[in-house]
Order: C-alpha cells, then structure tokens, then sequence
C-alpha cells in the first residue's frame, strides 16, 4: 500500500493515479479482510475502488488528462499535513492494544450488543440497524444530501443564448 | 466500447449475477457479511457497469432519471417511516420491538426496512451521481458541435 502511494506521488498522469488509487483501495480491502472486518471491506472494495474509481474515470473524461504544475510552494500544506499526522500517530501510541479484551472500549456497552437481544446473528447488522439506529438515520440523511447537492450543482441548465 | 463483442457477452453473463449477489448481500445482511450501504452500492455497480458497456441512454431507457431521482428521495423516507412507525404503534422513534407482538420479530422487521431504505437511497445516488457525470460530458460535447462558443 505505502508502495502504491509513492508510487502515486510524483505521478503527473492522472489516468494512472486513479487505477493506482483503485489498487490502493483493494489492498486496503485486503487488509480489513485481515482485520476481520468484512463488512467494512465489502465496502471499501466497493465504493472505494468501484464506484469511485468510476465517478474518477467520469471526471476525467471531462478535464485533461494531466495534471498542471502547482502554483504555489507546497512546503505550507506539506508542514501542516506532517505535524497532523505526527500528532495521530502520538495519539494513536496511547491507544491500547490491538484486540485486548480490558480496553475501555469493551467495557461499556460491547457487552450488551454482545449479549444479542435482537437476536440478529450478525452484530455489524444489528448495532448498525438497531442500537445506533439513529446515527444510520443520519448517515442516510447525509448520502442523500449529497445526491441532493449533485443535482443541485450539476443540473443541466438551459442554453446559454435562452438566457438574458 | 459498445462494439466490443468480447465485452457484452461477458456484461450479459456478468450483470444479473451482480444483481443477484447485490439483492443477496441486502437479505443476508442479518446473517452475514453485508447491509443496506453494500448492497446499494453493489446495485447501482451493476447498472453502471451496464451504461458503461450499452451507453448511457440505454441504462436510462433502463432506469429513467425520475425513478433514480424518486429512489434517492423515498429510501430516507422509508427510514423516518419506520421511525415514525414506532411512534405510531407506542413505541419510541426508531424503537423496532413495538413493531411486532413478538419484540424480537418486531427487530428483524425493523432492521429489515430499515436497510431497505439505506438501500434505496444508496443505489439512488451513485447512481444519480454517475448519469450526472456521464450526461454532462455528452452535454459539453454537444454544445462544441454545435455553437463552438460553449
């Protein structure tokens, strides 16, 4: 994965950084297969490198296909996107281990999800569905608020010599 | 890519097998792997799949704008419905164990509704997004033949 970024990177052509992203989002899938999260890999492997690599493709077909040199210097953005990511990555060191069963986290409420009161064999399905019911509501209201602002910005407007 | 013989048998094989496994991944979701937000996705990959190898304006003799445009919009309300729901049969907003007399099969209702609304919406917009895309280029192009000032 930290190859095919690299190998993204200094690459004008954007034709191949989208096939390289789509590749990026399969190994990524690959790896939360590892993980045992299939659920989440089912999407990633979806979103991440069907339907986007696709809307990617889309785009590009409307704009050139090479990508025009920056007008700034980048050591700006690059030092802030540095120092975020050296902030995660200490934050992340105080996080506990990987899968140890005294986190805070499986100490609150993972019991009772555990526990399976909807008797939903997949628990993915029945917290996402059920217990957090109402954040799903959100995450529905979000994606069609996004389809929504599509339509609103990609309409297709009337001939320019109708207009005034 | 339309001429490509190669190419549409292969989408013809391929297509309803994608369907099928989209319709599989939202039913199965309470058993598997799977859910509403995949299976929407996996859906509107298919018929995009379709308007890439048949061309757009066949997948929208297929699945017209105002289907896409009334999918995208009844997949929330099918959600707030089955909130409302709730409220109706006495329950809390959201609370699926009113849904039924028996409150674990008043959950599965719940949770099966809900995801087919996650579904709807889901499928409505990728999909609305990709014709949005795809019909501008064809727009812009049309605009260059014809007036050259676009």
């Amino acid at each position: 994965m930290a190859l095919t970024v690299l190998v993204m990177i200094p690459t004008r052509n954007l034709f191949a950084v989208i096939v390289l992203s789509g590749i990026y989002s399969f190994l990524m899938a690959t790896a939360l297969v590892a993980l045992d999260a299939v659920d989440v890999a089912m999407t990633e492997a979806s979103v991440g490198a069907g339907i986007s690599t696709v809307l990617l493709l889309g785009a590009l077909y409307l704009c050139k296909g090479e990508e025009a040199k920056p007008v700034h210097k980048p050591w700006l953005p690059l030092a802030v996107s540095i120092s975020v990511a050296a902030l995660l990555v200490y934050g992340a060191l105080g996080l506990p281990e990987f899968a140890d069963p005294s986190a805070p986290i499986h100490q609150h409420v993972v019991p009772r999800y555990l526990q399976n009161e909807v008797d939903v064999p997949n628990v993915v399905t029945a917290v996402l569905a059920s217990f957090r019911g109402y954040d799903t509501l959100g995450e529905t209201t979000v994606v069609f608020t996004a389809g929504a602002g599509i339509i609103a910005l990609l309409r297709r407007r009337k001939p320019r010599d109708a207009q005034p | 890519m339309r001429h490509d013989l190669v190419l549409r048998v292969v989408a013809k094989l391929l297509i309803p097998f994608i369907l099928v496994f989209a319709l599989y991944v939202q039913f199965h979701g309470d058993f598997g792997p799977g859910g509403g937000f995949q299976a929407g996705v996996i859906l509107a990959a298919g018929i995009v799949f379709y308007a890439l190898i048949y061309g757009v304006d066949t997948a929208r003799k297929l699945v017209p704008d105002w289907l896409v445009e009334t999918l995208l919009a009844s997949g929330v309300l099918i959600y707030a419905g089955v909130g409302f729901a709730g409220l109706l049969l006495g329950g809390n907003f959201l609370d699926y164990f009113v849904l039924d007399h028996d409150p674990i099969h008043g959950q599965h209702r719940g949770i099966f509704w809900v995801e087919v609304g996650v579904a709807v919406t889901v499928s409505g917009v990728m999909l609305k997004i990709f014709y949005m895309f795809a019909s501008r280029g064809r727009l812009d192009e049309e605009q260059d033949k014809g007036g050259g000032d676009a």
